[in-house]
This record gives C-alpha cells, structure tokens and sequence, in this order.
C-alpha cells in the first residue's frame, strides 16, 4: 500500500503528461505481480467498492477523535479524505505499525472483494491503524472511488505500454479482454509471454486521422483521385456491434482513441442492432437538425445519463466508413468500394438515429472551393459543417494519421480584432508567464465607448509571443486580482489581439451576451491602436448572419 | 500581558518580539515578523543579534544585548532567562520570573531534533505562552528524513530536471541542506542569491553543509539534476524560468494539506517544518507542568480548545491573545532577502 500511495501522491501534484508517464513506468517496472496490476486497475478505474461510503468513514472518526477539533479539521482542509488520513490517531501501542507489515494494495482489494458490510468499518479502522498518513489518505481515495490524481485510464494504458515499447492502441485492443491484475499483459510486455488474444467479440479498432490541408496545398492533387464529404462538428465514434454466442445483440461505442464510451449513450446504443464496425460521428439531434458542438457538449459532461437528459440531447450517428461487415474485416479495400458498401448498409439498417453522411460533388478543385465556402448545400445542417474531408478513392483504412489518403479542410476561421483586458498566470511550465488573455470588444456606454470582454483564449501563440505578451502584462499592470492582472485597456495604450475563432452563440452568462466557440490568438497586433478593434455590433452582425443562415437552411429544407 | 505592541512586561517595562518600534524589547529568534528594526535597546542571544544586524546592518537598534541560554539578567526586578527553543539557530523561550510566579514565552518552537540549532528544552513554569501556527490535529510533520529521501527519489528519476527546493532563508534552508547531507548526498547543492549571506553565517558558526555554490556562477549543464534551493516566493517568479521543466518542491509544515501544496503549483511537497506540530504542541504544554496557557499566533481555537478539555482533567485554563503580525515570515523574509541579493530579482 505504501509504494501504491507514494505514486499516488507523486502523480496528483505532477502536472507533466510525460512525467507522469515516466512516474507510473518507473513504478510498472519496479513492483512486481500482481501489486502493479492492482495498480493499473485503480488507475483505470476498473475497480469500485460498493460498501465505502463517506458517511462509514464519518462515523469512523467520529469514534477516534474530539468532535470540534474534527469540525475544525475539516473546515480547515476541505477534503474528507485527507482530514481523517491527516488526523488518525496513532494506535495506542505506537510500535504496532512497526512490528506488523503493513498491507499491500493486494491484500486491501483481496479482503475488500471476500468483505460482508458490517465487517468492513472494523477492517477499515485497523488499516487505517497500520498505515501512514500517505498510505491513509491513499486508501480512502481508493475505497471511496475516484482517485482523481489527474491520469486517464489511456494514460495509465500508455504507461504501462511503454513498458515493452509498445504501442497503446496494442493494448486497447486486448484490453476488454483482459482481467486486473493482468500479469499476462504484464507478461507479454517484458517478452516473456505471447500476447494475450482478444476473445472480444466487438473490439476498437485504431482509427485513421486526416492531416490538415491548405488551398494552396491542393493544386498538387488530382482532383479525380479523391472524393470529398462533409466535415461534422461533433466527435468521432466507432461503433461496434455483433451478435454474441447466445444469440444476444452487443453493441459499444468507442472514442476515437479507444475509449469505451457506451454509458453515456444508452440511446445510441440500443439502437446498435448490426453486425459490423461503423465509423462516424456523434452528434445531437434535436427536431431533426444538427445541433451545435456547444449542445452535444451539455451532453457530453454529465456524469449521470437520466431519463431527462436522453430525451433533450439525443444522440446520434452518422457515418463515415466501414470497416466491418458481419464478419468480413474491409479494412483492406479501397475507400471507394467501403462507401459503397456503407450506404447499402446504412440502408438496410432503416434506423433514424443512423445516417449517411453525404459525399460533396465535385470535378474541380475550384467546385470545391466553392462548396466549402457555402456549406449551405449541406441542407439543415449547415451549421454543423466545421469543413470537407478529402479522401482518396484508393485508400485503404490505415491507423494512426498517415501521410496522403486523407485531408481535412476546415472552413475559414472567423477573425476578430479585440483588446486585451486580463491576463492570467498559466499552469505547468506557463505557471509563472501571464498565458490566459480575457479581451474585449468596444460597445457604447453612457459614457462613451467601453470594452467589454468578449471571450478568453490560452493558446494559438508562439513560445517567443507570450514572452512578449508577459512582458507587456507585466509593464502595463493597473490592478490585481489574486493570480489575474488587469492590464491598460485605453483608446490608445493596449494591446491589440487578432482572435480567431470557430463560431458565435447568445450566451446569457456573458456581459457581452455572446460566447465564443475555440477562440484562440491569431496575430499580435502591435501596430493597432486600441481605438481600431472591433466593436461588439460587428460580432452581433455575424451571430444575426449565422442565425439567418440557418432558418434560411431549415425552410429551404422544409419547402422540398 | 498582551499590547497592541505585542506582550509587555510592565514591571520589567519591556516587550517580548513587539511588533512596531518600542523603547526596550526582548527578541526570541531572528524572523522577521518576531526580530523587527527601530527599538530603542534589545536583549537577545548572540545569534539574533548576528543575524538581525546581517538582515537590517549594524544600526539596526538604539543599543543592543546579548544573553546566552541560561543566563538569568534581572530587568527591574523582574529575572529574565533565555532557554533554547529549537526553532532557528539562536532562538530562544523567554522565561520571565517574580516572587516565585514564571512566565515562559515560547516564541516559535519545535520539539524534534535540528542539527543546525540548539534543542529545545521544555521548562517548568505556571503560564505558558506558545505559538500555535500548527495548532491543528492535521499537522503531524512526521519524520524529515522521509521527506528528503521521497526529494532524493526523485532526483534519481527525473536527473535531467533542476529540483529547485523552495525554504525560508533563516533556518529552513539551512536545515534541509543539513538533512540533504545527512542522506548522504555529497554533490554540491546551489544557493538563490537570497540564501547566501545566512547560509555563510551559520558555516561561520561551525554548521557543516558540505559544498555550496551560487546558482549565478554556475551553467546550465551544471543545474540540470541539481538541488537548487531559493527563497519560497522565487519558485513562482521570472527567476525560475532559467530552469528547463523543473520540479518545483517546497520544505514547510503546510505541505501537509494538499490545497496548500496546489495552490502554489508545488510538484514535490516536503513536509519539514520548523514549528512543533500538534503532537508537538499538546506534549509541551504538558511538560512545562503550566497551569494556564496563553495561545499567541496561529490556529489559536483548536489547541485552546485541547487545553479545555484538558483542563476539565486537570484544571488546566488556557486563552487566545489574538495578536496580529505573526507567522508572516515568509512574505517579509522573502521581500527583504531578495531586494538584497544582488543580481537577483526582487
């Protein structure tokens, strides 16, 4: 339990990706089974504990320690965890954590697993007496659910890979079949041991990605090579479906990078009733139209999937790609031959919740061009297209992000000049730069003009702009706010930002009255008086041009 | 009894670590919420008064004098007694005697074995007046050698990242340099500016700490893997930026709440503290055999309220001071000693 609660412990202060990676290595490597598979299996959340509740370990301390001090511990610390692995008594004989081993993360779930729930407080309380405050506060994160260490099950995955220089997909795709605490995975990895097969009847399959691509970048292609579909704006799925030895139908929806994701879309789900791999995107459909990224993501960030929110966000695919049907694996063939499989398939299913994704007609590039800007043609869901995807007819269906078969060209950034207002300091190697800008557009005021913040961005800049930018934060700081400065925002000093972003919303949250979609710094424009940025009415002229699209697009559509 | 000054000795006409200008104080220890410039005379150990002089130069009071621990000086009829208190080196409990009643001011203290300064010593008294900066029963410190073994770890894993340590200049940095030795790491360890010129005195004073060098003079290839030790404040400032993805790690008793170590985007919380912790706190009030304690800084609440129940034992009665402008050694620290180092950021 000690070495399991030090790499704990180590991990939720690591904000590094890789050195997280190196830190769950290093332990991989080190600890032997199954000690490291329990481990792996906490850190991917493969185990829960029913009994543990908070209130067992309330009533726990409650019997070992003075009320108001607890009440004044608590208040003090904020996490119910850490007070009672903090304030834990030592046990009356000071030398029984010496003079017994204290447990192992084996021997905790071992006992946890055989545990009726009346006996758990007392084998609770004499852990607790065993272990260190590290150790405490590592068992209650455990027992309770939810490490929250800041490591996804892919990250625990990649670890655990890089262990026998493997690829992380490797493992995903055995993955479903595999059972904590995986000493054949760890076995195959240090090549003592075959690679255990996947039993698993609706495995993932490594996905294929697009490189991005340019206008001018095009005129090096034969236009006759590729076929051209629409780029949607939701999130890229593979779902899976066969019929099981017992006849009964199973079905899983994947991330794009493996991830099992079935729970969040019952909906989706149920509606699987195929045989075979679809590769699409999820979207939220709602009165028959394509709803914004923004509302597909109230759905995405629920913990719980209720009733109520099946009925207000349902999910939806629409496909790209085949790469399985029945048991023919099409992974091999051209693009071409896939598609057309894919539309009899999609037709033969006659299911709303799946559809086609539409290929755009072209000969041209310029036929193209032309689409792309007026994604109109995509009918009622327009709104939804974030650009068109290149795909060459010859391609087969590769992993990873190879060179060449697929291109994705996305619409035309929407571009804006605002002012810079606010600067915060970053997280990580930015923690001691100025990295998260809030900037504002001028509105009219009683007054005059005034800026009002429009959005906030964090990226799109060169290592060598935010130095400038940090620099110009810290010589032009007028107040503090904790960790954010305000910086001069004048008719003639500031600092002018070109902001790019994907699209506009009316947002009540906002002064503004509307929300930025993926806003990020363009260019810096220090030659720009301040007084030159735009004004809030140029934004709410685009947000009325987009609205207007849209209803434009949905009576086209209902007039056919 | 308690001023707005800080505690007052009216028969003796002096204060104890006063925190604005008085005509005579008596100062416990060095930091500069407790050791502050502008009196008229000062009583302290030979040690403060180095290091009051080495942070605020020679005319830092009216006039100054120097007791050793266990010399008793009388003060207007009031007997006057330094007795070690562990904390820093120099520091002292001020133990004040009259008609047979003693008074012990603590000052700031621990409890647990320092190998830069003198231990402490619990003295028998009947009012006992402690700190309480961990007056909670989440503060167990536990052991430091802990602390830099989990720092020496991770110099093995990651030995291409600088390890900048962050410690209060006065005591802290020179503790863990101590601890780091007594590991046994013999590579030499780098120094911020600001931890110089107290890192020379206490060598001066025949504590060993194996090799030091300033981080100005040295290379980048030097620094990567290094021990680097700075001020607490540097760790988030322009300074740290010279240093390639370091691993930004913290030796105080507040690492040992997690929210504390975040806040300050800590990567390695080390909790080595120079402050008694609860354990501390509650074993001392009842060594010194006191029958009243008198709670001057800190989380006054929850070790006024051990005392209590305590005292429905024993009789024992206890009361917070509620004094302001303690237990801010680092913020004033930090600002002095690094407006001082030179060729170093302020």
């Amino acid at each position: 339990m000690n070495r399991f609660a030090q790499l704990l412990d180590r991990l939720s202060y690591e904000r590094g990706r890789n050195n997280k990676l190196r830190l769950m290595t290093e332990f991989f490597r080190n600890m032997p089974d199954p000690e490291r598979g329990w481990t792996l299996a906490a850190l991917t959340g493969a185990l829960s504990f029913r009994h543990a509740k908070p209130g067992v370990i309330r009533a726990l301390i409650g019997q070992r320690t003075d009320e108001v001090l607890f009440a004044l511990s608590y208040d003090y610390v904020g996490d119910l965890s850490e007070t009672v692995a903090l304030m834990w008594p030592a046990p009356p004989a000071l030398t029984l954590r010496e003079a017994l081993p204290s447990p192992t993360l084996s021997d905790v779930i071992g006992t946890l697993a055989t545990l009726g729930k009346s006996e758990l407080p007392a084998q609770l309380a004499r852990w607790l007496d065993e272990l260190d405050e590290t150790a405490r506060w590592a068992l209650l994160k455990l027992v309770t659910g939810g490490l929250r260490v800041g490591v996804s099950a892919r990250l625990a995955k990649t670890a655990a890979a890089a262990l026998g220089a493997k690829d992380t997909q490797e493992i995903e795709l055995i993955w479903p079949g595999l059972k904590p605490p995986y000493v054949e995975l760890f076995a195959w990895l240090e090549g003592r041991a075959e690679k255990p097969l996947s039993h698993d009847p609706i495995p993932f399959r490594p996905a294929m990605l697009a490189h991005a691509i340019d206008e001018s970048e095009l005129a090096g292609l034969d236009p006759g090579d590729f076929m051209a579909e629409w780029k949607w704006d939701g999130i890229r799925v593979q779902a899976v479906a066969a019929r099981g030895t017992d006849g009964a139908s199973l079905a899983r929806l994947y991330s794009r990078t493996g991830e099992d994701i079935s729970s969040s879309f019952p909906d989706l789900i149920e509606t699987m009733r195929f045989a075979g791999a679809i590769d699409g995107e999820l979207l939220v459909v709602r009165d028959a139209q394509i709803q914004s990224f923004n509302v597909l993501q109230q759905r995405l960030n629920r913990k719980t999937v209720n009733g109520k929110l099946l009925a207000e966000f349902p999910a939806h695919l629409r496909a790209y790609d085949l790469l399985v049907e029945g048991e023919e694996d099409l992974r091999e063939r051209p693009f071409a031959e896939r598609r057309a499989r894919l539309e009899e398939f999609v037709a033969r299913l006659d299911e709303p919740r799946i559809d086609l994704s539409p290929l755009v007609p072209f000969r041209t590039w310029d036929e193209l061009t032309a689409a792309r800007a007026d994604p109109d043609l995509a009918g009622p869901d327009a709104e939804a297209v974030e650009g068109v995807m290149l795909k060459r007819r010859d391609a087969p269906y590769l992993p990873g992000r190879p060179k060449g078969p697929w291109w994705k060209w996305k619409r035309d950034p929407l571009m804006v000049d605002a002012v810079l207002m606010y600067a915060q300091r970053g997280h990580g190697k930015r923690s001691s730069y100025y990295s998260d800008y809030t900037f504002g557009v001028w509105t009219k005021a009683e007054n005059g003009d005034v800026l009002v913040p429009v959005g906030k961005a964090y990226f799109g800049f060169t290592d060598q702009e935010l130095i400038e930018i940090d620099r110009f934060v810290r010589r032009n700081t007028i107040e503090r706010f904790g960790p954010v400065r305000e910086v001069t925002h004048e008719a003639d000093t500031g600092l002018v930002l070109e902001v790019a972003f994907e699209g506009l919303q009316r947002s009540t949250r906002h002064k503004s009255g509307l929300a930025m979609r993926f806003p990020r710094i363009n260019r810096l424009r220090w030659d720009k008086p301040p007084r030159e940025a735009d004004r809030l009415e140029t934004l709410e002229h685009m947000l009325r041009r987009m609205e207007a699209g849209r209803n434009a697009a949905v009576s086209g559509a209902q007039s056919v | 009894m308690p001023t707005p000054a800080g505690l007052y000795c009216g028969l003796g006409e002096f204060h104890i670590d006063p925190t604005r200008p008085v005509d005579k104080a008596v100062i416990t220890h060095g930091h500069s919420d407790h050791a502050r410039p502008g009196h008229g005379s000062v009583l302290a150990t030979p040690e403060t008064l180095d290091l009051m002089a080495l942070r605020y130069g020679g005319n830092f009071a009216g006039r100054v004098q120097a007791a050793r621990y266990g010399e008793s000086l009388n003060i207007g009829g009031a007997t006057v007694t330094f007795h070690p208190a562990g904390h820093v080196l120099g520091s002292a409990q001020v133990g004040v005697e009259h008609n047979g009643l003693r008074i012990v001011a603590s000052g700031d203290y621990k409890n647990v074995a320092d190998p830069t300064c003198t231990p402490f010593a619990a003295v028998r008294c009947d009012v006992f007046i402690t700190e309480a900066t961990f007056g909670l029963p989440v503060f167990r410190h536990g052991n430091p050698d802990d602390e830099i073994a989990k720092l020496l770890r991770s110099v093995a894993l990651f030995p291409e990242r600088a390890h900048l340590v962050g410690a209060y200049a006065l005591g802290k940095a020179q503790r863990v340099i101590a601890l780091i030795r007594k590991a046994g790491y013999a590579a030499p360890i780098y120094l911020h500016g600001a931890l110089e010129s107290i890192t020379q005195y206490y060598q001066s004073r025949g504590i060993a700490l194996g090799e030091l060098r300033p981080v100005r003079d040295a290379d980048k290839s030097q620094l990567a893997g290094a021990i680097i030790l700075c001020p607490p404040s540097a760790l988030n400032d322009l300074w740290s930026r010279r240093f390639h993805d370091p691993v930004t790690a913290f030796a105080s008793g507040w690492m040992r709440v997690r929210a504390r170590a975040r806040q300050r985007g800590i990567a390695l919380p080390l909790v080595i503290s120079d402050h008694a912790d609860w354990d501390g706190l509650t074993a001392t009030i009842t060594a010194t055999g006191a029958a009243e304690v008198w709670v001057t800084h800190g989380q006054e609440d929850a070790l006024v309220h051990f005392c209590l129940t305590q005292g429905l034992k024993n009789g024992l009665k206890a009361r917070p001071l509620a004094l302001v402008g303690y237990g801010e050694e680092e913020e004033i620290d930090d600002a002095v000693d690094s407006a001082k180092a030179s060729g170093e950021a302020p």
